[in-house]
């Protein structure tokens, strides 16, 4: 890594390079592993099967090339600018058309700016992608505080409202004032936070993961009607007059608030933190053990060398390595826990979040984690400006299906073109 | 390790020897440790500075044979039960009307946690005590635990190893017998006063499963606190409470998903971390320890148990224990047959004697002592083997 170092409001360029003896001591690292007995069942139910995650190891020490990534992301602009005490590291595309919409993606956990790379292109340059001029972005792709070659912060309350913050900051920096955000996971709350800041200049967002639920929706997540026991309460009863699509939407949704690697990143990252910072294929478990549809693409990609779109090996072990050799596993976690001490506190306080009225578009990717119900969505967005169901895709929606998600982009933002609102 | 092979049903003797190079092997990854850089806030679970005094003396001061000679000495045994290899410590008192106990450790324990109860409930007469107080005792380690094998099946529930337990005592002999476990080693004894064996005459336990089905529900559901509740039921409700806001993630992970812990089957020190943050107040208890002001745990006794979890390989196959189980851990289960508790002030919860009344209609004997916390017979082995031998005096 190089920069040039000048006052905190500058912009910085910014290269990756990474010692070889870093590389050197991963694989190092990787071939000595000590693995555990092979799970006692036939399928992913008790997490990452060892076969998959031996493979990954395999192919991660013998075949996989980190400086490949490294040459595809130093050429692309890279940037390092101190916003608020912390280096935001990001990538900023700028377009050839002139009347390019700017827009910023968040990524989520456990991505990185790397689930974004693919879209770079269709976004920028549409007129090769199968679009047209007037559908061209300027794309500017940040690192969230604690992810990726951003800085990781030294202090608490780094929550999504505060990174929301910080990329105003950036927009304006970079001298946009008229932009648009996205996101999807932990990039949908921070996505979520700037239309509810509504800064100046900020037109619309668009999202592909729902976030914010109705508050009958969290209602009934907690309510009594989940059944099981303390630790396994995933089920919910089914509410008769529920639709059949909320109803399971409800059910995968509580599954995600009592599932394993959110409850322990809500409250104690910090000792999953050593165990993920010592051992690269124990931080390549956690992380692929994500969601299931994921999970089973990934598994696949190692097993069967059937890749799901852009889900390839190489693409899901440059995310590892990423994390591996910025040293985040910890401080990424932190930003679970930073959401979930924000949300305690408002819901101790009977704090609400500001309404929300800027136009908001909205994609629902099949494999996603929940499918969320257009009725949720226009309860949490009343200016529900665009909603789509798309065919194929799941959580790591950009990563997995760029020319889609490049296509959903370029729908669901059309009408703020041009100065237009809705 | 070694041991003489025979057939299924016998019993082997069994000797602790770990080789030295897997003792080099953990010092070399100690050593290498990488590091996150340290946490944002204290509530973000073990700090950096602790484990790092933690990851020095286990490197440099902690000596593993010390602790193996002493282990070793005691009488160690295997036998196969229900197709898994279940090792056993089996100390015999010399009196000759003893009562035979099986005492079942907890998660993230072993059998190490018993170790300091062996002298004064076997040997009561070298430890102020009565002769008429006299056990012998049955220390298993749990299937997936420490020596014990590791299922290759699904099904080894607290139900199906409470199952074993009965195996393992009719083979070793005994026709009268009681029981005691605290943490998981509740939930077995627990299960084994249901199954109701012939000869189980009574159990005690150290952390108890007293909640009533409508607190439960509410502790479950984030509901308001139920109607009624006054004093130490309150006490208990609060403290459950925030236990399950804030201390069940390493448990949720463990009962979903135990087989992602692939980290801590391959960090020495991502391994201690996660078995030093089981619960608040023992957290504090280790963390003193290592900051050179022990309380009821030394630095060698917290490192021979990680170092035992480590040698062993027992962090995934443990795990698959939460994974396993599908019992409601602090709900009651309705046993009928004698029960005595003992509250430790510093336990996950305390339990009120009106709850333990209600879950226990025989409940022989109820105190709250004045030490203690999560690794009762760890942490007071004398203050435990009284209360032991208070409960089941009147079962003899």
């Amino acid at each position: 890594m190089s920069s040039t170092v000048e006052t905190p409001t500058e912009i910085r360029t910014f290269n990756v390079d990474i010692p070889e003896e870093q590389l050197a001591e991963l694989r190092r690292r990787i071939d000595a592993a000590r693995w555990p007995s092979k799970e006692v069942v036939a399928d992913r139910s008790q997490g990452v099967q060892l076969a998959t995650l031996q493979e990954l190891a395999r192919y991660w020490t013998t075949d996989y090339d980190w400086r490949k990534l490294e040459a595809k992301l130093n050429a692309l602009p890279q940037f390092m600018t101190e916003i608020d005490g912390v280096d935001i590291h990001f990538i900023h595309v700028r377009s050839k058309h002139e009347d390019a919409l700017p827009l910023i993606i968040t990524h989520g956990w456990p991505g990185s700016v790397l689930e974004l790379l693919e879209v770079v292109g269709p976004l920028t340059d549409p007129t090769a992608h199968g679009g047209r001029a007037e559908d061209a972005f300027d794309l500017v792709l940040p690192s969230m505080p604690g992810y990726g070659f951003s800085s990781q912060p030294t202090e608490a309350g780094w929550d999504a409202g505060r990174i929301a913050q910080a990329w105003a900051e950036l927009m304006n920096r970079l001298g946009y004032t008229r932009y648009i955000a996205q996101g999807g996971d932990q990039g949908a709350s921070v996505t979520d936070a700037m239309a509810r800041q509504a800064p100046n200049g900020l037109a619309g967002i668009h999202l592909n993961f729902l976030s914010t639920f109705p508050t009958e929706v969290l209602a009934a997540i907690f309510s009594p009607e989940i059944g099981g026991g303390l630790f396994k309460r995933v089920g919910v009863a089914v509410v008769a007059s529920r639709a059949e699509k909320e109803h399971a939407a409800l059910d995968a949704v509580a599954g995600i608030f009592m599932s394993g690697y959110i409850a322990e990143m809500n409250t104690k990252p910090q000792t999953l933190g050593y165990s993920l910072t010592d051992t690269p294929v124990g931080l390549a478990a956690w992380i692929l053990d994500h969601d299931a549809d994921s999970y089973e693409k990934i598994s696949h990609a190692f097993l069967d060398g059937q890749p799901s779109g852009g889900l390839t090996r190489d693409a899901i072990v440059d995310n590892i390595t990423l994390y591996w050799l910025t040293n985040t596993a910890a401080s990424s976690g932190r930003l679970y826990w930073e959401n979930a001490v924000k949300i305690n506190a408002a819901l101790a306080s009977g704090e609400k979040a500001p309404e929300l009225s800027l136009p908001v578009g909205f994609t629902v990717f099949p494999g996603e984690i929940f499918q969320a119900p257009r009725s949720w969505a226009e309860k949490v967005y009343p200016n529900l400006t665009y909603w789509s169901e798309a065919d194929k895709g799941g959580h790591f929606a950009a990563w997995e299906e760029p020319q889609l998600f490049a296509e959903e982009m370029r729908a669901a933002f059309r009408s703020l073109r041009n100065g237009g609102s809705s | 390790m070694s041991s003489t092979a025979q057939t299924a049903t016998e019993i082997r003797t069994f000797t602790v020897e770990v080789p030295e190079e897997q003792l080099d092997d953990l010092r070399n990854r100690i050593n290498a440790t990488r590091w996150p850089d340290r946490e944002t806030d204290a509530s973000q679970g073990v700090q950096l500075e602790t484990i790092q005094a933690l990851a020095a003396y286990w490197a440099t001061g902690y000596d593993w044979r010390k602790f193996e000679e002493r282990f070793a000495a005691l009488p160690h045994f295997i036998t196969e039960i229900d197709g898994v290899d279940i090792h056993f410590i089996h100390v015999r008192s010399e009196h000759e009307d003893a009562l035979p106990l099986i005492v079942t450790h907890g998660w993230p324990g072993s059998t190490i946690e018993q170790l300091k109860i062996i002298g004064p409930l076997t040997d009561p007469t070298g430890h102020g005590a009565d002769s008429a107080d006299a056990f012998h005792l049955v220390i298993p380690s749990l299937p997936g635990h420490g020596f014990s094998g590791k299922p290759r099946e699904t099904g080894w529930d607290p139900i199906r190893i409470a199952k074993a337990w009965v195996v393992l005592m009719e083979r070793l002999g005994y026709t009268r017998y009681v029981a005691q476990g605290g943490d998981w080693g509740n939930a077995v004894t627990e299960q084994l006063a249901l199954l109701k064996p012939e000869g189980l005459l009574g159990i005690h336990t150290n952390m108890p499963a007293t909640v009533p089905a409508d607190v439960s529900k509410a502790l479950a559901t984030g509901g308001p606190m139920p109607d009624g509740l006054f004093g130490e039921e309150e006490k208990a409700y609060q403290i459950l409470k925030h236990f399950f806001a804030t201390g069940v993630g390493y448990a949720n992970e463990m009962a979903n998903r135990p087989q992602t812990l692939y980290a801590i089957a391959d960090s020495p020190v991502g391994l201690a971390a996660w078995m030093l943050d089981h619960d608040e107040r023992s957290y504090q208890l280790i963390a003193r320890a290592f900051a050179g002001n022990p309380g009821g745990l030394s630095r060698d006794e917290v490192l021979d148990n990680v170092t035992h979890y480590w040698l062993t390989n027992t962090a995934v196959s443990s795990a698959r224990l939460y994974w396993e189980s599908h019992l409601a851990f602090f709900d009651v289960k309705g046993v009928e047959i004698p029960v005595g508790v003992t509250v430790f002030p510093d336990e996950l919860y305390p339990a009120p004697q009106s709850w333990a009344e209600k879950a226990y209609p025989k409940l022989v004997h109820y105190n709250r002592v004045a030490e203690g916390g999560h690794f009762a017979a760890w942490e007071q082995p004398q203050i435990l083997s009284q209360e032991l031998r208070d409960t089941f005096r009147s079962l003899r």
